[in-house]
Parts: C-alpha cells; sequence; structure tokens
C-alpha cells in the first residue's frame, strides 16, 4: 500500500498540450506511471504522441474518466484558469485532483477549497510538485530516479525540501511522498497526510517537512500527540527569516510573533516529534530510528 | 503588496465604502495648499506602510493651513519604526462620536476568510484581541457565498453594534466585502470605521494587503508598487523576474525552491556560528535568491550579478539540488555567467550540486578549474566553507582598512 497514489491510479493530465504538460507528461510516463489521457477542450479528439505512448485527449475530465477509468488527475493549467479547471475535475467527482499550478490567486483557492466540500474530490496543491509512491506510481513532477520504493512516509511544503529528503534518505525509501505546496491555502494539510500515513500498514515512520508563515505545523503537532502512533520525525526551514519578507512560497511569510520556525520546531517538540536543525541532521534522526538505535 | 493607507482609501472609495479622504502631499507647501482647499479642520498623517503612527507623532490635527504647514514639516522626514515618511495624507477633520473596528481577511487555519468586528475601535486590533477579547466578534466567512446584506446583519449582530448604526455599519460591512473581492485583497481593515457628527459611519483609516498572484487580472497593482522604497537590489531582482530577499549578513545565497533555499539560509548561519566577526557578530547569509526551476547561464547570471554587486557579499554559496533542473545546466550556467561577469566576479563561489546529472554538472566545473569556484560534496560542509571564506575575506578586509588608516 502506499497513501492517496499506487499502482491502480489511473492518470489523466488537465493542461496536458502545454509546454509544462507535455514535459511532465513524458516523465511520468517514462517513471512507469499510468497516464492515460489529457484533457484540453481546444485540442479535444486529438492524439499526442509522447515518445511512442499515444493518448487522446478528451473535452472534459468527466469524458476522460468515462473513456479511461481514471481516477487521478494532474493540472498544468495556467493560473488563470486553474479555478475552473479544478471545479471542473471536482464536478466529475473524480478522487484525486493534483493541482501543480504556481501562482493562482488565494481567492481562487478559496473558492475551489469551498466548492470541494462535502463533495468526493481530494485536492492536493496548488503550487506544489504533487506525489509519488516509488514503484507504483508518480502524480506530478517529483522525479522518480531520486530513491527507491521503502516504508518511510514524507510529507512536505516544499518541492525542493522533498527532493533533499528523498535523496538523503534514499537507502531506506519510501511508500509515499506528498509535496502538499506552500501556499495559504491548499487542498490537502500536513494532518491529512499524517492520519493516512498513521492507517498506512506499509508506512513505519514519516518525516515532516515545514517552513515558516501560518500555523499548520503547530495544528500538525497537535494531531500527532493524539493520533499519530509511529514515530515522526520533523524539520522546519526559515529560522533566518526575516519578519515580514516572503520567501518565495506565498504562504512562507512571519507575520509577528505568528508563523516563525522557533515557534513550530517547539510545538513538534512537544508533541514527541524529534526536529533536525538540518535536512542532514533531520535524515540521520530517521536513520536512527529505523536502524533501532 | 501592502498598500499605503490613502491607497487603501482611494480603493475603498472606488467600491463606495464611505471615507474621509483629502489629497497627498510630498512637501509643507503642498499640504498647506491642500489644507487651504480643504477649509477648517485638517488631520496631517505620515503615510508608511506600518502601525502606531499616531503614538510615534506621525499624525497631527491641523486648525488653520499654517498648522497643516507646520504638521507637514514636522513629520515628513520623520523616521517611524524605521521607515522615513515621504508623503502625508492631508484628510478633512472629522467630528468622532465613536470608533469601530472591522476587517476581512484570509483564515489559512480554515481555508475560509474571516470578518473581525468590534464596536470598540481605535486601538490596536491585535491589543483589542487580547485585552478586549469578548468586544472582537469573529465570523467566518464562505469563499463563494461571500458578504451580502444577511451575512453583514449577521456579522453586526455578533459584533453587538449599536442599533442607532446597525443598517450603515451592515451597509458599510457588504462594500468593503466587494472592494475584498473585487481587488484580490488578503486583508481588508478599517480601523477606525467612525460614527461622525452627521450621523455618518465613515472609514478613517484604512490597511489593504493584496494578493500578488492575481496581479494577472489587477493591471491597476502596478501603481501601487512603491519603488522608492525597496531595496535597489531587490528592485533590479524583481524586473529579472528573480526571487530574491536583501538580508543583512555575508555570505551570498543562490539556490533552486524556495524551501531548499530557506533552508540553505540556515544551515549557513548555523555554520556562521563559528566564525565571529568582532563584536558579537558571527557570518551570516546576505540574501535570499531562489532562481527556481530554469537554471539556464542568463538566469544565473542574472542572479550572480545581483549578488555580487551587494557590497557585503564576502563569498557566495550555490546551493542546487537537480530535481526538474539539470546540474548539467547549472554548471554550464555558473560557468557561463563567470565568463559574461568577467573582471566583475572576484568573490570565491562555494558549489554544492546533486541530484539530476549531477557526475556531468560536477564534471563540467572541474574542468572549467575557475580559480573562484570550489566544489564541496554535501550542503553542511559547502555552508561551512562559505561561512569560513566569508568570514577570511571579511576580517582581511578589515585588517587592510586598518592598515590604510595608520598611513595617514
Amino acid at each position: 500500500m502506499a497513501i492517496f497514489l499506487d499502482e491502480n491510479s489511473r492518470i489523466i493530465v488537465q493542461g496536458i498540450t502545454g509546454g509544462e504538460g507535455t514535459k511532465h507528461t513524458k516523465r511520468m510516463l517514462a517513471s512507469g506511471a499510468h497516464v492515460v489521457g489529457g484533457v484540453n477542450a481546444r485540442k479535444a479528439g486529438t492524439k499526442v504522441d509522447f515518445d511512442g505512448t499515444v493518448l487522446p485527449v478528451f473535452a472534459t475530465v468527466a469524458e476522460a474518466m468515462a473513456e479511461t477509468g481514471a481516477n487521478v488527475t494532474v493540472g498544468f493549467v495556467p493560473p488563470a484558469f486553474t479555478k475552473d479547471s479544478v471545479i471542473e475535475a471536482i464536478d466529475a467527482e473524480i478522487p484525486l485532483a493534483v493541482v501543480i499550478t504556481e501562482g493562482v490567486p488565494v481567492h481562487d483557492s478559496a473558492t475551489f477549497w469551498a466548492y470541494a466540500q462535502g463533495k468526493n474530490t481530494r485536492i492536493i496543491g496548488p503550487n506544489c510538485p504533487g506525489l509519488i509512491s516509488p514503484g507504483k506510481s508518480n502524480a506530478g513532477i517529483i522525479p522518480a530516479d531520486i530513491t527507491k520504493a521503502g516504508r518511510v512516509g514524507l510529507v512536505s511544503k516544499s518541492g525542493t525540501l522533498t527532493y533533499q529528503m528523498m535523496f538523503e534518505l534514499r537507502d531506506f525509501g519510501f511508500s509515499t511522498a506528498v509535496g502538499i505546496g506552500g501556499d495559504p491555502i491548499i487542498g490537502t494539510t500536513h494532518i491529512d497526510c499524517l492520519a493516512a500515513f498513521e492507517a498506512d500498514p506499509d508506512t513505519d515512520a514519516v518525516v515532516m517537512i515545514g517552513e515558516i508563515g501560518g500555523d499548520a505545523e503547530e495544528r500538525a503537532a497537535a494531531f500527532i500527540k493524539d493520533h499519530v502512533t509511529k514515530p515522526v520525525v520533523g524539520y522546519v526551514a526559515g529560522f533566518t527569516a526575516p519578519e515580514g519578507k516572503t520567501m518565495g512560497h506565498a504562504g512562507a511569510i512571519v507575520s509577528g510573533s505568528s508563523g516563525t520556525a522557533q515557534a513550530k520546531k517547539e510545538a513538534l517538540e512537544a508533541a514527541g516529534v524529534q526536529v533536525g536543525k538540518t535536512p542532514s541532521e533531520t535524515a540521520q534522526l530517521m536513520r536512527d530510528i529505523l536502524s533501532g538505535s | 503588496m501592502d498598500l499605503f493607507e490613502y491607497q487603501a482609501k482611494q480603493l475603498f472609495e472606488k467600491y463606495d465604502v464611505p471615507v474621509s479622504l483629502g489629497e497627498v502631499a510630498t512637501t509643507p507647501d503642498e499640504a498647506e495648499a491642500i489644507a487651504e482647499r480643504i477649509g477648517g479642520v485638517t488631520v496631517v498623517k505620515a503615510q508608511v506602510k506600518i502601525g502606531g503612527r499616531g503614538k510615534a507623532g506621525g499624525v497631527k490635527v491641523a486648525k488653520t493651513p499654517a498648522d497643516a504647514r507646520a504638521a507637514a514639516e514636522a513629520i515628513l522626514g520623520m523616521d517611524i519604526k524605521g521607515l522615513t515618511v515621504h508623503r502625508v495624507l492631508v484628510d478633512p477633520g472629522a467630528q468622532i462620536e465613536e470608533e469601530y473596528y472591522v476587517s476581512y481577511l484570509l483564515d489559512r487555519a480554515n481555508r475560509t476568510f474571516l470578518a473581525m468586528a468590534s464596536y470598540e475601535g481605535g486601538m490596536e486590533i491585535e491589543q483589542l484581541a487580547v485585552e478586549r477579547p469578548d468586544a472582537l466578534a469573529k465570523v467566518p466567512v464562505d469563499a463563494i457565498a461571500g458578504v451580502d446584506e444577511s451575512k453583514a446583519r449577521e456579522i453586526v449582530a455578533a459584533a453587538r453594534f449599536p442599533a442607532e448604526v446597525a443598517d450603515k455599519v451592515a451597509a458599510v460591512l457588504v462594500k468593503l466585502w466587494d472592494a475584498f473581492v473585487g481587488s484580490d485583497a488578503t486583508l481588508v481593515e478599517v480601523n477606525p470605521l467612525a460614527k461622525v457628527a452627521s450621523g455618518d459611519v465613515i472609514a478613517l483609516d484604512g490597511k489593504v494587503t493584496l494578493d500578488e498572484n492575481a496581479s494577472f487580472r489587477q493591471p491597476g497593482n502596478a501603481a501601487f508598487e512603491d519603488v522608492g522604497a525597496v531595496d535597489p537590489l531587490e528592485q533590479k531582482a524583481k524586473e529579472k523576474g528573480l526571487n530574491y530577499v536583501k538580508l543583512d549578513g555575508e555570505v551570498g545565497i543562490i539556490g533552486n525552491g524556495a524551501g531548499l533555499v530557506m533552508s540553505t539560509l540556515d544551515v549557513v548561519a548555523y555554520a556562521g556560528e563559528k566564525y565571529s566577526l568582532g563584536g558579537g557578530h558571527s557570518v551570516k547569509p546576505a540574501n535570499f535568491l531562489d532562481i527556481g526551476g530554469g537554471a539556464s547561464a542568463e538566469v544565473m547570471a542574472n542572479g550572480l550579478d545581483i549578488i555580487l554587486n551587494d557590497p557585503s557579499v564576502r563569498s557566495v554559496f550555490v546551493n542546487v539540488f537537480g530535481g526538474i533542473t539539470s546540474c548539467d545546466e547549472v554548471a554550464n550556467g555558473i560557468v557561463g555567467a563567470l565568463a559574461i561577469l568577467g573582471d566583475e566576479a572576484t568573490k570565491p563561489l562555494i558549489v554544492r550540486l546533486d541530484g539530476n546529472n549531477v557526475v556531468e554538472g560536477r564534471r563540467i566545473l572541474t574542468e572549467a578549474a575557475h580559480p573562484l569556484v570550489t566544489l564541496v560534496d554535501t550542503m553542511d560542509a559547502a555552508a561551512d566553507q562559505a561561512a569560513h571564506k566569508a568570514a577570511e575575506l571579511a576580517s582581511a578586509a578589515t585588517a587592510a582598512h586598518g592598515n590604510s588608516g595608520s598611513l595617514n
């Protein structure tokens, strides 16, 4: 098993004919993921050749699902059209919608999140690298060749720190690594992933990577204390970030005393989570746990 | 992006939120002329993007145009919490009977919006929240349903506004919501919203934060940018499409991905603790710079150009984990950038590459054998070396400075 994504995942790509969509469809296919088609209303009915794999393009997510049995959509739709594309995916009741697009206005994210309530679609992102269950499937832009299948779960706000941590623990391997994104409003949170990893029999321990801004890490700490029995190791980026400056991600900003890395570290440690000062120290903490020392 | 008070109130006016709004002056002469046009009592207010102006002496009531000139003379050039005042807003004076508070903001925890309102306005909202939490109503607002008249009445009731102003406050709340959504704001705050002698309810102050992700559909946003107040290197980086934040240390940082760059800053700061610069200072990162996914020679050259032009930078740490980015492209980027910069590049570069195509990337740098470039295997070791170099060069510069001083 794995969380959210496994060997039964059948992936369609919204925005499959665009530059990013084309590039990453090829990469997903090369990594062995079952990409079964794409969506672009203006190119519906055409077929696209991705290095030998010919995929059909459909007008809508609903049509693509009906024709291909798709159960995951990965979105590379430009920010101006992201909201409508996610709402279309929700209306089609696709179980998982991964929104890669960076730069989505927060009013749009708030709208599609509100729209998804009480419906059947899990949203991951926006502004995220997606998720990978090594050896099983890959939905998004996380490189498949960093590491192998294993029993560590990973949840992270940051793409490159996801890669860095997969690299640090490449000899152990991962059940699933989820990049949840660094925007102020995201669909799937640290807590959602922690709950899923806790329930996943093939995950033994979890690395949780956070960064400055908001209080998601503090809430995750409270959740871990009450609901997570598997070992969790944490890392928080941005101890040296000054107040009031957005550090790359729209959500990564320290406002007054809220959102600091120190507060997040303290909250995690109070919940029994060991927190590393650096990515390598964090990886070492996980190694010690996995090797039973 | 935060707006000045006058910009916030101009925005409110556009959405028919009742405001008290005069004109902006950059000189005492202008302030006097504006006060003359307005007639009667005016209020001269420092325009800085920070709270607590009143306490700092940045807001003065002027009975006459001459008073307004004097007030502007006192306020212009004033330093308020590190910000210099370049403009004052000269507003018509208002006979305030009561002061309230209303705002809409993003509620990250609940992934929705929040209305906050209080019949006790005027003081800082953080202070109100702590000292009188029961007087501050917090009402979640659904992003799709928004604030219509009935929602506005719910907020008014939750905040226990006096009955005689309930209708007027509700009307303000509906229009303020239009402004919040229409401008793609993440915060609109009116403090105080005042009941004045005429019985009207008007916004005497305004605070607005706009979502820069929405700039593609908010063409007016460009006009709000306070170009003069931005650090010149940050301005230059922005023009080149780079994500750069100036900090006050000695090690320039370039990396790919916001999280990895933030982490790099931390690792350099930890490594820097070992290297004292005297006076209790240790080596620290000089900036945040995320070159993102496509690290072409041009992007790398733009990034290096900005960092090498920062006089406080002593050494540079290039930290790349190739996920999508290929390390050979990054390596070619570094070599190409140094060729473009030529003699302008004088500071040592410590480079750590890992991930996609790393062997080829390292080979390119090793073969180029540029005298300024040192390739280091791990992030921790590279951070240590960058901090060490920065400390060495900083102390050499201090020594050189000392020597030249002794010649005089």
